[in-house]
């Protein structure tokens, strides 16, 4: 807590805008005391005030400081909505603001504050998962507001709405697409080894063997062999298969997505206690019913837990698939990489990292609420 | 009830059990006991066919247990082991339905059937709700046991069910055995290694070694004429008078013709063997007894445990 209190100090000193008169110019850093000579205090005062707090033993000091850090960060979401209009009304209608270091640090920081504050609040994961997800009710509502539209990230996604749209689409299309059938597969696979134990071995052998290979060499490796296949039997290629694009996109996340399904499927199967079987089967209980009622309820959470590792997973890594073609927010990053237009590879990354962290949250929800009942 | 007529079984070569011929009567608490490895838990375990038999024949209620669909006979047939096996995702009241639920009993039957069952048990309504991992470990078995006896089994078959529980659990679980085996008069078997606990429950005693029955009785018999030396070593030559007095309760040896006398009156349901142990304690030859409620109305004499247990068995 100290550390980060520390840091926001130093924060409040690195520039907090950046300002360039168009998108091609690189701009010149703006600190806080430039742009609100008067309010610049405050960012001495809130780095004290969660000091001060951090000292305070007990419950209400915690409360008080989620609510200052929350405060804190959403005042830092409409300082730079604020700054961003303010500077647009200066400058020319090309002027593009963005964030600067400053205000990144601070907004890690003010996160990071707020999600100590719950841990040390509850215990309970559902009670967090609810305090993590009010913080962003606020940011969101001025996201649609319009309140934000000035900052040049925003700006850029004004530019290229149809485009990120399409992106989003393509990336959510890739990772279900992704899903769905990995678990089928790896549930099969999974329960066919865990019969088995003896498959185990050579099973974990060749996934690990295909999660060591790069994702960009498999994406790669997969190309020359689609397109001739899809050059000998014609019909592939009717359906839609090639040998860029979605195919071979889909089938090297699927492959990767595979060793932590099927690990988490045996694993899960593995630790249902060997007694409670004994008993289910004493009961009288048939194998399906055992498998249903038993067996499977009692794996899911780890289940759960490893479909959540692979969803992450393959948001991220549909990002590199725009390599071969696949699209998704993959296309506008490499995009902004090879104009060298930052606020391009932000539009892609950002949304991928928001993807990702909804994507886990909600898993994290239902695993949550699954322990509330188990043991 | 049950009845092996030479069975055997054999695991990767090696005999479990061989050649066994056991009868389990209707209403009789039948206990099996034996050192790790006499087969006792196979023995058990292919009554409900958990473990299949490889030879002979066992009938449970006059038919072959083979010609039953397996899953009936499960059914038919209460099942509770030492570590429980609650199903840790489902309620205690859950747990308890378990195979009401397979038989598909109708709602409100169920609900009444699990009230019952919890107040056989002793267990507090309040529990109904609770998961198995926020009872305690007698709690657990009360509701292990309360699970096994949920569809009135014909038969109730217990593998060593209070191996796990601290000794004044386990004691409290025994009586309230010898209770529920007294107001259902079901058919109980039950497996054990302690031996104390077998002679308590016990009223058909089966000492098993090397998948074979050394010896079978009443536990007064096994104590009184054991069959060869392992039976006596067994039962402990030196604990043998110890263990021949918790065969019987105070009230067996009270005499009541007797002025009463002052001091701490003995409960007549305790064994002699309490008894026994409250005389060394209070360095006194003659003490107070009286009933279960409390009132005092005789008295119980050291010299009398002396004379007339071993005697008795003897003329008898």
């Amino acid at each position: 807590m100290l550390l980060l209190v520390i840091l926001a100090l130093a924060a409040t000193a690195l520039p907090f805008v950046n300002y360039a008169p168009n998108r091609l110019v690189s701009g010149e850093s703006r600190a806080l005391w430039q742009l609100w000579p008067n309010q610049a205090l405050i960012g001495l005062i809130v780095p004290a005030g969660l000091l001060l707090l951090s000292f305070l033993p007990r419950r209400a000091p915690l409360i008080a400081t989620l609510m200052v850090a929350q405060g804190a960060f959403w005042l830092l979401i409409w300082c730079a909505g604020r700054a961003a209009t303010d500077l647009a009304q200066t400058g020319s209608q090309l002027a593009r603001t963005s964030p600067g270091s400053g205000w990144w640090l601070w907004l890690a920081l003010s996160l990071l504050a707020c999600s100590e504050a719950i841990r040390r609040l509850t215990p309970d994961p559902v009670w967090r998962w609810v305090l993590h997800a009010q913080i962003w009710w606020l940011p969101v509502v001025l996201l649609l507001n319009g309140q934000l539209d000035s900052l040049s990230l925003l700006k850029e996604y004004g530019n290229r709405q149809d485009v990120f749209d399409d992106a989003l689409g393509r990336h959510l299309l890739l990772l279900f697409s992704t899903l769905i059938p990995s678990l089928m597969i790896g549930l099969l696979i999974g329960l066919w080894c865990y019969r088995h134990p003896a498959r185990q071995g050579p099973v974990f052998a060749v996934l690990n063997v295909i999660q060591t290979v790069p994702s960009v060499a498999l994406f790669g490796l997969l190309i020359a062999p689609l397109a001739g296949l899809v050059s000998s039997f014609p019909w592939l290629g009717a359906l839609g298969v090639a040998g860029t694009g979605m195919t071979p996109a889909l089938i090297a996340l699927i492959l990767y997505a595979l060793l932590p399904l099927v690990r988490g499927v045996v694993a899960g199967l593995n630790q249902v206690p060997a007694d409670v079987l004994e008993s289910a089967k004493g009961m009288g209980m048939s194998a399906s019913q055992r498998f249903w009622q038993v067996r499977f309820p009692l794996a899911l959470p780890i289940l759960l837990r490893s479909i959540r590792v692979v969803a992450v997973q393959t948001v991220g890594m549909a990002v590199i698939a725009a390599l071969i073609g696949a699209g998704g927010f993959g296309a506008l990053v490499f995009q902004g990489l090879l104009s060298s237009a930052l606020d391009l590879v932000l539009l892609g990354v950002i949304p991928v990292i928001a993807l990702a962290v909804v994507v886990d949250a909600l898993f994290a929800l239902g695993i949550a609420l699954l322990e509330v009942k188990g043991p | 009830m049950i009845e092996f007529r030479h069975v055997s079984k054999i695991f990767a070569g090696v005999p479990a059990v061989s050649d066994l011929n056991l009868e389990c009567k209707t209403g009789a608490f039948s206990v099996l006991i034996g050192t790790s490895g006499s087969g006792k838990s196979t023995t058990l375990k292919m009554i409900n066919r958990l473990v299949e038999h490889d030879e002979g024949t066992i009938l449970f209620a006059g038919e072959e247990i083979r010609s039953l669909p397996v899953l009936e006979l499960r059914r038919r047939m209460g099942y509770a082991i030492q570590s429980i096996g609650l199903f840790p995702h489902w309620t205690v009241a859950q747990n308890i339905a378990t195979v009401l639920q397979l038989q598909k009993w109708s709602k409100a039957k169920i609900t009444a059937r699990i009230d019952e069952l919890m107040a056989l048990l002793g267990l507090d309504p309040a529990l109904r709700d609770r998961y198995p991992h926020q009872l305690s470990g007698g709690q657990q078995q009360r509701v292990g046991v309360a699970r096994a006896l949920a569809a009135d089994p014909e038969v109730l078959l217990m593998d060593e069910p209070f191996g796990a529980l601290d000794p004044v659990t386990r004691g409290a679980l025994q009586q309230e055995m010898i209770r529920i085996h007294r107001l259902l008069g079901r058919t109980i078997v039950l497996v054990t290694h302690d031996i104390d606990e077998a002679l308590q429950l016990a009223d058909h005693l089966v000492l098993m070694d090397n998948g074979a029955i050394v010896q079978q009785g009443t536990p007064l018999e096994m104590l009184t004429r054991p069959a060869n030396d392992f039976v006596k070593d067994f039962f402990g030559r030196s604990e043998l008078g110890v263990r021949l007095l918790s065969l019987h309760q105070v009230k067996a040896w009270v005499r009541t013709n007797e002025k009463p006398l002052p001091g701490e009156p003995l409960s007549e349901e305790l064994t002699l063997r309490e008894a026994l142990s409250a005389f060394v304690a209070r360095q006194s030859d003659v003490l107070p007894v009286a009933t279960a409620d409390g009132v005092p109305y005789g008295t119980l004499h050291f010299s009398d445990l002396l004379t007339t247990e071993i005697a008795r068995e003897r003329h008898s």
